[in-house]
């Protein structure tokens, strides 16, 4: 059975100083690296005889505008089918240089997430076979989950409950 | 059309003209092409299936826009699927017709101010003959709408030449040319 002390235990023993940011969230192991190192810990994590985290179940971006050199992050989560057990990769990187290296080498699940992930955050993974937007249309020329758009008026008045009998 | 005769196993004689056969024959077999964009069509799937029967109408969704003699459009038209729904419309044979299903795809619905994804409306990519309100519409709209395309079709006149008649208007100089 693998505990979250044991495979954090692991990845520090292999990768030093390049794996921080360790958290629990919900008991989730939750860790941050860079991104030259992605790739290898990805691969580490695939092969490893212990951890056979053979599953990608999720690769996402997330927009932190206000963070100053870290405005974007890029997550993977990272599934053990064998093992039952989950794990959550982060790598941050900065607005002017929004480049990753791609997982597909390693998940071949990770080619319609990144082109997704570019879709709506405009982050480009180097070395993807494929990289254009998958969701939206082609002749889009932004990006549109990125928080430099206005979310919905939250003063309006036609949507309160009373007004459905709610 | 004489047709309220009751069905007695006699035999007999109907009498009726072309355009009323053409239309009673297209409108009881109103086959919709099956497939769903949303919320929508999980309602529409609901109006096909035993509890409501769409098939007692003569109304039975087909696999493939060649079979099909209307649309549903069911459910949020993207921008991306835009393109797709106007491609299968025009791969449908004529006659036919489009029931925009939801306040989605009548006019964008709860997309209308903030959505960058949605079309305002199936209607800005292919004609539609029936729009049926609500979000979703119950199985009963649904009904409503097929009932409403039924009136529409039985007053239609598929023998006359209206394209011919559209042209001879357009063009009476080069009707008239011989006698010059």
């Amino acid at each position: 059975m693998l505990s979250n002390q044991k495979v954090a235990e692991t990845l520090v023993k292999k990768f030093g100083d390049d794996v921080f940011d360790f958290e629990e969230p919900y008991g989730l192991l939750t860790l941050s690296t860079t991104r030259e190192q992605i790739l290898p810990m990805l691969e580490f994590l695939f092969n490893h005889e212990k951890i056979k985290g053979n599953f990608l179940t999720d690769l996402t971006g997330v927009h932190f505008p206000d963070w100053k050199g870290q405005e974007f992050a890029v997550v993977y989560h990272v599934h053990s089918l064998v093992h039952n057990f989950r794990l959550r990769i982060k790598v941050y990187l900065s607005e002017a240089d929004l480049h990753i290296p791609s997982a597909t080498p390693v998940y071949s699940s990770a080619n319609w997430m990144e082109r997704e992930t570019y879709d709506f955050f405009g982050i480009i993974f180097d070395g993807h076979p494929n990289l254009i937007r998958i969701l939206n249309i082609e002749e889009m020329d932004y990006f549109p989950m990125r928080k430099q758009y206005p979310l919905e008026d939250a003063t309006r008045e036609d949507k309160l409950d009373a007004l459905f009998g709610r | 059309m004489v047709m309220e005769q009751p069905k007695t196993g006699e035999g007999g004689i109907i009498l009726t003209n072309a355009e009323d056969l053409m239309n009673w024959a297209r409108l009881s077999s109103l086959w919709p092409m099956g497939f769903g964009l949303a919320c929508c069509a999980i309602e529409m799937m609901a109006s096909f299936a035993s509890h409501y029967d769409l098939e007692r109408f003569g109304i039975f969704p087909r696999p493939s826009p060649r079979h099909s003699d209307v649309m549903i459009v069911a459910g949020t038209v993207t921008f991306k699927m835009a393109d797709r729904v106007r491609r299968l419309y025009e791969q449908m044979p004529e006659p036919r017709y489009v029931i925009s299903m939801g306040s989605c795809s009548n006019c964008g619905g709860p997309y209308w101010d903030h959505g960058y994804h949605v079309v305002k409306g199936v209607d800005r990519i292919i004609p539609v003959d029936v729009y049926v309100p609500g979000c979703p519409p119950r199985p009963e709209a649904l009904i409503g709408g097929f009932m409403k395309l039924q009136e529409k079709i039985r007053r239609e006149h598929p023998l006359a030449p209206t394209y011919l008649m559209e042209i001879m208007a357009n063009e009476p100089v080069a009707a008239q040319s011989p006698a010059v």
